[in-house]
């Protein structure tokens, strides 16, 4: 493979590019599901290729192919420098990626059990027994389990004399139980909604979930929560667990960061953000309690690695410090255009994709109470946990949530569960409101393998650390 | 392109390695280009080029499925391997069926020679002209230009043996300004009737017309919903319900619901993998071969579609939406239509007098998939309605509406539509006027 990245680099260079990197990606990947007590999907797929991403004339070029031989680089190099070519039809300034990124390295996700090295009937054993404690819930009508893992080599060439090589490890898993009847349809997830939880970690993630333990608490709820009342309506306090924490993490610090949408990048699509460059250093975005960081370099989060697509060493990076915000999730091109250097947060979703700005592990740092101690300190309010539905803006303000369950907090105490919690609000003022976060002991690295972006599509990894926090004067309950 | 001879031979290979009781390959091949501006200048331009070979093996009724891109004799021998290997590790499913047996196939024209040669300098053209127009208004333009072409092959050691080969041509522009947007999309098999001037004309259009938009409280209004929004609208309801596998788990807001008046009499909604006003595909990913399906006739609940393994369940038969098997969604409409009506974009506005104007939805996101209750902003050109005209640009404003609630407040039913990307295919509506739509937020833009 690196002869192959070699050749293509030089094919682009010799037809003029000015820069050129070559990744050269393999993935092998697992996935495994479990409905209803039958196997519902074992796929075993193996994807491999390569993409070269070259600047000619100050524009953008990017060709790529699965089909791995010299005379195929050749051809896509050459591609790859047409297409620069064309895109210098309709330039502006012209690509300035600052100073050179030329890091010699390799890096490995630390497994201690590969999952790959894992029997398949031991998965499928897993799943069915866990997908059977469901079952066993009266009233449970689909019980869904399934597992995940992820294996990508990756090997990046640049014109600046980069040689990375990196393998990335994934393992995730999940439950899901659904009740139906009286017009409701109601679902309950361990550990997280959509699918699954994951991690950059081998299968002692997956058994560190105890899917089977969980199996049946988690169905059991979701048939309560047929027969729960519907979630009041009200400005009132909230707190949030863990799981849903990390998505309001993700849309409403994680994408506003980004760079690229600052710039307008993303316009035609996601969207732009209301995180315009005067704001930086200065714009109160939370209360005094929130800091929010980047950090790939947190072992196990799924938005941890050694290097990004553009050969820059991951980094732990401050995006709101003490309430203000303080810093954009970048890459070369756009930090340049501040002065800055990457942070790198460039990824591709796969050899296929051109890398653009994506989250790492975007965090809310922890607090100092004790969640029972936050209850206890609520005199009235919800408790309310796991994503259900999730929507926000194109600059990222207005956003509306809903909830699998919301309990009620009365004098200090949890009480009642109630169905269809949804809840609202302007992000600015929301993070204005947060007056308690949990502290380490309840802080987890929630992992988000879903995470869409880009032209063409492109789903990213990523991972939030947070811990149950307070927020008040929340606007809860919209629907009719 | 690989061409029929090429990926015939490739499905033969896998066919002749598998020693299973059963084997099924299902071959995806894609060469796609994507020009992509923002700034009215091109930042991202690229092209991809793959084919993946899906192997699906079966022993006894044990099924296995393995992947891969590789098309040498020995990756395709080994992904073969590795289904049946897989499939021997399993549970024994007594629900298994047979893999489909061979079954006549309609050619749909679904091929663009000029698509197909789609050049990145013409691609660059498109986005120049809609940059120029944006940037003679004083504005800015963003949008992505892409064009690709796809084949599809599904064959089984039964004999069937399926080819398909598509375009598709899309563009897409926002044009924006310091407190205005505007968009404008075009889709088709043909980048011939692609007109980036008259995508670029109605998006700056609309972004001028949206400057200095007014704050506009929360409530029920009526609206004319572009078919913009139409589109993506259907595209999430369709995914929640027209599905059998949604039904027979009591998850899809059809369940009970057939032969009944569930919508306006004048909304019908269909699949139509045949028709060339969409983007065509002639079978699902199990060879089957795609009929049309009445989804809802006259407001009328009428069906939905199948898969073999769905159909089966109700001893019927599968109407060709399956997705790869096996699989736990369930089937899919991949090539949705709604009705047109008569009534022009200004008949629509007077039959209004008063409401809301939505060019398109943002960030759409089922809250009650049960009761078809979705919430969205909306985005690039929103709008009030006064005295049967546009009256002024508003500030975006969040959504929260049951869809089928929507629907039976048909005011008007346009005579435009637009073709979109949905998610496994094409999807056609028109725009619509409806007497109630429920806006349950605000933004500062």
């Amino acid at each position: 493979m690196r002869e192959l990245a070699e050749r293509a680099l030089n094919v682009a260079q010799l037809r003029g590019a000015s820069y050129a990197d070559v990744r050269v990606v393999r993935r092998e990947r697992q996935e495994i599901a479990v409905k209803n007590g039958q196997v519902g999907q074992l796929v075993l797929d193996e994807d491999q290729g390569f993409g070269v991403r070259v600047i000619v004339d100050g524009a953008w070029g990017f060709a790529s192919s699965s089909l791995t031989t010299a005379a195929e680089a050749e051809r896509v190099a050459a591609q790859a420098v047409a297409i620069a070519r064309a895109s210098a039809l309709v330039k502006g300034e012209g690509v300035q990626l600052g100073p050179p990124e030329a890091h010699v390295a390799s890096y490995h996700t630390a497994v201690s059990k590969d999952p790959f090295a894992v029997a398949l009937e031991d998965k499928l054993a897993l799943l069915l027994a866990a997908d059977e404690a469901m079952r066993r819930v009266r009233g449970v009508r689909v019980s869904e389990a399934n597992l995940a893992f992820l294996r990508e080599t990756k090997l990046l060439v640049s014109t600046e004399g980069a040689r990375v090589e990196q393998v990335l490890v994934e393992s995730g898993a999940g439950l899901e139980a659904t009740a139906v009847g009286d017009g409701e349809l109601q679902k309950r997830s361990y550990p997280n909604s959509f699918g699954r939880h994951q991690g950059t970690a081998g299968y002692e993630f997956v058994e560190a979930l105890d899917l089977v333990g969980h199996a049946q608490a988690t169905a059991e709820e979701a048939v309560a929560l047929l027969s729960a009342p519907t979630c009041p309506s009200g400005v009132m306090t909230l707190i949030i667990g863990g799981s849903q924490l990390a998505l309001q993490v993700h849309e409403s610090c994680g994408h506003p960061t980004e760079l690229d949408r600052v710039f307008g990048s993303e316009a035609s699509y996601a969207g732009t953000s209301f995180l315009t460059p005067e704001k930086l250093g200065t714009f109160r975005y939370g209360s005094p309690l929130v800091n929010l960081t980047a950090d790939a370099t947190l072992p196990g989060g799924l938005g941890t690695f050694g290097f990004d697509d553009e050969g820059v060493p991951a980094q732990r990076a401050p995006l709101v410090r003490e309430g203000i915000f303080v810093g954009y999730l970048t890459s070369r091109e756009t930090a340049a255009r501040l002065g800055q250097r990457s942070n790198g947060t460039m990824r591709a979703d796969g050899w296929n994709r051109m890398p653009i700005i994506r989250m790492t592990n975007i965090n809310l740092e922890p607090g100092m109470w004790a969640l029972r101690d936050l209850i206890a300190d609520t005199d009235e309010g919800l408790f309310i946990d796991t994503n259900k539905s999730w929507s926000i803006d194109d600059k990222r303000l207005n956003f509306q949530f809903g909830t699998e369950v919301a309990y009620e907090i009365k004098n200090g105490r949890l009480g009642r569960l109630f169905k269809n919690a949804t809840y609202t609000g302007i992000t600015p003022q929301f993070w204005g409101s947060c007056d308690a976060i949990c502290g380490p002991a309840e802080w987890r690295i929630w992992g988000t393998p879903n995470c869409g972006k880009g032209q063409p599509s492109q789903v990213a990894h990523v991972g939030h650390g947070t811990a149950p926090a307070r927020f008040r004067n929340v606007q809860v309950g919209v629907m009719r | 392109m690989f061409g029929e001879k090429e990926l015939r031979r490739v499905a033969d290979q896998v066919l002749a390695a598998s020693t299973a009781d059963e084997t099924e390959v299902l071959i995806l091949a894609e060469d796609d280009q994507l020009t992509r501006f923002a700034n009215s200048i091109i930042h991202q331009n690229v092209a991809e080029r793959d084919a993946s070979v899906r192997v699906r093996a079966v022993v006894g009724k044990r099924t296995g499925v393995a992947s891969t891109n590789d098309l040498s004799p020995r990756s395709l021998q080994a992904a073969a391997a590795r289904a049946l290997e897989t499939a021997r590790l399993q549970p024994a499913n007594p629900d298994l069926l047979p893999m489909a047996e061979p079954a006549a196939i309609t050619r749909v024209a679904a091929y663009s020679e000029a698509t197909a040669a789609c050049t990145p300098e013409a691609r660059a053209r498109g986005a120049a002209a809609i940059c120029r127009l944006a940037q003679e208004a004083g504005l800015s333009a963003a949008g992505a230009f892409s064009t690709g072409e796809r084949e599809v092959v599904v064959a089984n050691s039964h004999g069937l043996f399926a080819y398909h080969a598509g375009t598709v041509a899309d563009l897409n522009t926002v044009i924006m300004g310091n407190d205005s947007s505007g968009y404008a999309s075009q889709t088709d098999l043909d980048v011939a009737r692609i007109d980036a001037e008259a995508a670029g004309r109605e998006a700056v259009g609309k972004a001028l017309r949206s400057r200095q938009p007014r704050e506009l409280a929360p409530g029920v209004y009526p609206v004319l919903l572009e078919a913009y929004a139409v589109e993506e609208m259907l595209d999430y309801v369709a995914h929640l319900g027209f599905g059998a596998l949604a039904v027979q788990e009591g998850r899809s807001f059809m369940a009970g619901r057939f032969g009944q008046q569930i919508v306006d009499p004048r909304i019908s909604i269909w699949d139509d993998g045949l028709d060339p006003a969409g983007l065509p595909m002639p079978f699902d990913f199990e060879g089957v071969p795609k009929r049309r399906v009445d989804i809802i006739r006259g407001g009328v609940a009428a069906g939905v579609v199948y898969d073999r393994q769905t159909a089966a369940k109700e001893g019927r038969e599968p109407t060709g939406h399956g997705l790869p098997a096996p699989n736990t969604r369930g089937p899919m409409p991949g090539n949705l239509f709604m009705a047109a009506g008569t009534a022009t974009r200004e008949e629509m506005l007077r039959a209004l007098g008063r409401g809301l104007y939505v060019t398109r939805f943002h960030y759409v996101n089922p809250v009650h998939p049960l009761k078809a209750v979705l919430t969205g902003m909306t985005r690039d050109g929103t709008f009030l309605i006064e005295n049967g005209e546009i009256a002024a640009p508003v500030k975006n404003l969040r959504f929260t509406q049951g869809v089928l609630e929507a629907l039976s407040q048909v005011v008007a039913v346009g005579a435009h539509t637009v073709l979109g990307r949905g998610w496994f295919g094409g999807t056609r509506a028109p725009d619509l006027a409806l007497g109630e739509f429920r806006f349950s937020g605000a933004t500062q833009f």
